[in-house]
């Protein structure tokens, strides 16, 4: 119980103290994975309605892989990633490994998968209600593509949030290709593995109570946004 | 309005699914002018007639022809109410916009014709409400609003009044004679003999996938020319 008090008394003179090594780690952590979020909805959202609207050849395999893709281990996309920008890798020359943006191409790896599948099951009911009237109006299906993400914008919202909690609480891939290198690539969920293992534990609470208390006000922003849009 | 798209022949059409023949070597030519009610039993294939026409499906067999369209898109003079509306997560007069958008109406012209559609059809107050909210019987009447703004010379309504009140049945008819009046040509599938008898000028009657007699209204309700109308007025003749 003594741990869970210094723990948050810790945490909170870190925040009213505004601890600037303490700043840099959340807002890295911020950086890093809400940059993933946009990237990956911009492949999710496209990639997701495709696979719901559009038949082709290959489809079903798509749909299997993404599925199967959604609970990928964090650390091994770390380890796939990191084979492939380290300097013998394919992608070795752009000097990219242990940096903020090798940690923003792990995370997004890890997360499109989820943002395209759930994408893909919103659209997909919606496509269903909608098909015939919008075909009646003269919409083709590229046309209508984005009238149905505008129009299931509530349930999407959800899904990229889904991502943005996967990825702002995943610590192995982040670990992996950024290699928790202090003032660079350190974030909350590789600084909390590194206290744990000092033995701090202490601070390793109190950054967890301001990760979670991030991970809230996120989802939180992001209900009152939804209900305010809904009227 | 352009010159029309009508008459539409159908030549032997056939739609099967699984080796049922579900419309089956159905042939007929409809004029510009009369409203025409599809009339039948449920499942005759009243639905997927008008579907085949509009061409939301693809015919098994057989042939939907706009005699009048000369090589222009027949698709473009036409519109389709469901029985079901179907409405956008947006306002009510985005949702007309949205059509207009479709078919390439400008944005300066837009409007006006949202303004016109949604004051003939008792909307204007919720113009700027989301359409979701609207009840059934507005959501129907926005539905038609909808068609209307695109101005059709073909209106397609698949039983609009099936799941309204007789207060939204009487508005929705009332919008629809309107539309007819500005001179657009009526196809409708109804199973209600009441509302075949106020809006219908000729009678497609369908049974099993098949046209049994296509007859102006009056002599059809009056003595139908095939034992299968005379049996479907008597209300004996359930599927």
């Amino acid at each position: 119980m003594s741990d869970f008090a210094a723990a948050f008394s810790n945490a909170v003179s870190l925040i009213v103290e505004l601890d600037a090594g303490l700043a840099e780690i959340v807002l890295l952590s911020l950086r890093v994975s809400m940059s993933a979020v946009f990237i990956a909805t911009l492949i999710g959202l496209p990639l997701g309605a495709a696979t719901a609207m559009f038949r082709f050849p290959g489809r079903m395999s798509i749909v299997v892989v993404l599925n199967a893709m959604m609970g990928l281990p964090p650390v091994v996309v770390g380890l796939v990633v990191y084979l492939l920008l380290s300097r013998a890798g394919p992608f070795g020359v752009m000097g990219l490994l242990f940096t903020p943006a090798a940690m923003i191409i792990a995370q997004t790896v890890l997360i499109f998968p989820i943002i395209a599948a759930l994408t893909r099951q919103v659209v997909e009911d919606l496509w269903e209600e909608y098909a015939e009237q919008l075909r009646s109006l003269g919409a083709t299906p590229a046309r209508a593509m984005p009238t149905l993400l505008w129009d299931a914008r509530f349930s999407l919202l959800t899904t990229i949030l889904a991502g943005f909690g996967r990825a702002s609480a995943e610590v192995g891939a982040v670990m992996i290709v950024g290699g928790n290198i202090d003032h660079v690539t350190r974030v909350m969920t590789t600084a909390i593995a590194l206290e744990v293992s000092k033995g701090d534990l202490a601070l390793a609470l109190g950054l967890g109570m301001i990760l979670i208390s991030l991970s809230l006000g996120v989802t939180g922003a992001a209900f009152v946004m939804r209900e305010a849009a809904r009227g | 309005m352009d010159k029309t798209i009508l008459p539409l022949h159908v030549a032997d059409l056939t739609f099967s699914v699984g080796g049922a023949n579900l419309i089956d070597g159905i042939s007929f030519a409809l004029e510009a002018g009369p409203r025409t009610i599809v009339l039948g039993p449920n499942g005759a294939g009243k639905s997927l007639l008008l579907r085949l026409c509009h061409g939301l499906i693809k015919p098994s067999s057989g042939e939907v022809t706009w005699k009048g369209a000369n090589g222009s898109d027949p698709a473009r003079h036409q519109a389709m109410v469901f029985q079901r509306p179907v409405m956008l997560r947006r306002t009510v007069s985005a949702n007309v916009e949205y059509a207009l958008g479709l078919r390439g109406i400008s944005h300066s012209d837009r409007r006006e014709k949202i303004d016109e559609v949604l004051s003939r059809t008792g909307l204007q107050k919720f113009a700027r409400t989301p359409a979701r909210v609207l009840s059934f019987g507005e959501q129907q009447k926005l539905a038609l609003a909808r068609a209307w703004a695109l101005n059709p010379q073909v209106l397609f309504l698949d039983e609009p009044t099936a799941s309204l009140d007789p207060a939204g049945t009487r508005a929705v008819e009332q919008i629809i004679a309107a539309i007819h009046k500005g001179g657009t040509k009526i196809v409708m599938t109804t199973h209600d003999l009441g509302q075949a008898r106020r809006l219908g000028d000729e009678i497609l009657f369908l049974h099993q996938g098949k046209l049994i007699e296509k007859t102006e209204a009056q002599s059809f309700f009056e003595r139908p020319a095939s034992n299968l109308g005379q049996a479907f007025l008597n209300g004996d003749l359930l599927w």
